[in-house]
């Protein structure tokens, strides 16, 4: 038993020493991670700098909140005006937008609302909630609900209000695709999670192509004013190679299927 | 269906492949887990047959409290656990969330009160047959605390086999006190969670399959243990 126990510390001893090393947390969402975004780009930043970039990948939501607690050093996330106001508020410093994509509204092949082959999301929500078709929202506070939320707004709908199609799964991106695979629901995604998703089923991207379907992921870095204990020049150096010629040059490699699913458009503003 | 066919090849790959990643993830669990019940069972024993042989007022009120806590949400210890540990919260100083530490604390906050509450039964059973005898020999209830946790020490381990089940199990708690980070914190059912959020459904079920293999193997070693052990002693 004794042995036992001294073999167990030496086990959880070990992931400790490794934080001796240099390394940041970065809060960031569940499409830049489940879509092996940074699978491919971390491996480049340690091999150049040494430092490893440990993701927790939350909604945008939680992800801000955890970094006003100076939990993680840096954030890398996909609400504009949350990000903005994040800074504002003293939480965050040195904002860059990093790279785009954009958002596209997926559903069943049946389409029982029509909207397929659309270029108006707005149009198209209003086709779901007039035909009362399901949907499914990520209801999580993430980037991908404030999208949708703004896109309700314009076409002049509170869903919440509005019926039993409109269902909320409080989940991640990859979650919700698999209640609307499941339910043959239609639901807003961003491109990159929705190319990688692997159970798409009878699922199909049906809408795109809208300009208000625009999606700028930015970098944060938490402020080390306001949390004294970040790793500040580590997640200053992760930020400074992201928006440099390597780190927009990895993104731009970066293909799932041989499609690219971030484009870089690094701006410090 | 076919996902469930595929699950089985993909199990038997995985186990047989040997892939380095799949090997750190279920170290890790095992670590975390193994750690958390050897807490539980320092803790929850004794507790237990404290509540077992020492009468006080409120005892009645204080079993049902543990048995209650039996039922405590993964993700209520794990928010608890999150508050304690985030940088804004008292112990944020240690820098200890997002770390397997902090993921031994949450499960063993969780498995304590089973660990607890099942050797209380256990041993208040023990105690009813040992009273006479144990006030013949003029043990106390304080002293019979030891004598208790011997005599019990087979039935114990069930209750320690019970509380590793429920740790083993758990996502709720370490996916956010640990954050599931890849090569730091990911354990076999944030891994699971995250293989489904991908929408891997196969390989997601391969690896719960590794999990359940894993459990088997525990428990199993337990049994054998128990048994030399129990031969050993009546010899």
């Amino acid at each position: 038993m004794i042995r036992l126990l001294v073999l167990l510390s030496l086990l959880l001893a070990a992931p400790a020493a490794g934080a001796a090393e240099d390394f940041i947390i970065l809060q960031s969402t569940t499409s830049t991670r489940n879509s092996g975004l940074f699978d491919h780009l971390l491996p480049k930043f340690t091999a150049a700098t040494g430092i490893e970039v440990r993701v927790v990948a939350v909604g945008t939501g939680q992800a801000l909140k955890n970094a006003r607690n100076g939990d993680g050093d840096a954030l890398l996330v996909h609400a504009m005006e949350r990000e903005l106001a994040f800074v504002a508020a003293g939480h965050g410093v040195l904002r860059c937008d990093v790279m785009y994509n954009d958002f596209v509204i997926v559903g069943p092949a049946g389409d029982p609302a029509g909207i397929a082959g659309g270029r108006d999301a707005v149009a198209a929500f209003a086709r779901i909630a007039a035909t009362a078709s399901p949907f499914v929202s990520r209801g999580d506070d993430s980037g991908t609900h404030t999208k949708e939320r703004a896109l309700w707004r314009l076409a002049g709908i509170d869903p919440t209000r509005a019926g039993r199609w409109y269902r909320e799964a409080g989940a991640g991106m990859g979650a919700t695709l698999n209640m609307a695979a499941a339910m043959e629901a239609y639901t807003l995604t961003d491109r990159a999670s929705w190319i990688a998703f692997a159970n798409k089923r009878d699922l199909q991207l049906l809408v795109e192509g809208d300009p208000r379907l625009f999606n700028q992921y930015g970098i944060i870095l938490v402020n080390p004013a306001r949390h004294p204990r970040v790793n500040f020049a580590a997640a200053k150096a992760f930020r400074d190679w992201l928006v440099g010629p390597e780190g927009q040059a990895a993104i731009a490699a970066f293909r799932v299927d041989g499609q690219q699913l971030f484009f870089p458009d690094a701006d410090c503003g | 269906m076919e996902d469930l066919g595929a699950a089985f090849a993909l199990a038997l790959d995985l186990v047989l492949g040997g892939d380095p990643e799949l090997v750190a993830i279920v170290g890790l669990s095992l670590a975390v887990s193994l750690s958390a019940v050897a807490i539980a069972c320092l803790l929850g024993m004794p507790l237990g047959a404290l509540l077992a042989s020492v009468p006080f007022p409120g005892r009645p009120a204080a079993v049902v409290l543990l048995d209650a806590l039996m039922g405590l949400p993964p993700v209520v210890v794990g928010l608890f656990v999150y508050i304690l540990l985030s940088g804004a919260g008292p112990l944020g100083a240690l820098r200890l969330l997002y770390t397997p530490q902090a993921m031994v604390l949450a499960q063993a906050i969780l498995v304590t009160p089973i660990v607890a509450a099942l050797s209380r039964e256990l041993l208040a059973g023990l105690q009813e047959e040992y009273a006479e005898q144990l006030r013949s020999l003029g043990i106390g209830p304080w002293r019979a605390i030891p004598t208790l946790l011997w005599e019990g020490r087979f039935g114990l381990a069930t209750a320690a086999l019970a509380g590793f089940g429920r740790a083993i199990a758990e996502v709720g708690a370490v996916m956010i006190v640990g954050g599931n980070i890849k090569g730091v914190t990911r354990v076999m059912t944030t891994a699971i969670a995250l293989e489904t959020s991908k929408g891997e459904i196969a390989l997601a079920l391969a690896l719960g399959l590794v999990l359940l293999a894993l459990a088997l193997l525990v428990t199993g070693s337990v049994a054998v243990l128990r048994g030399t052990a129990a031969r050993l002693a009546h010899d």
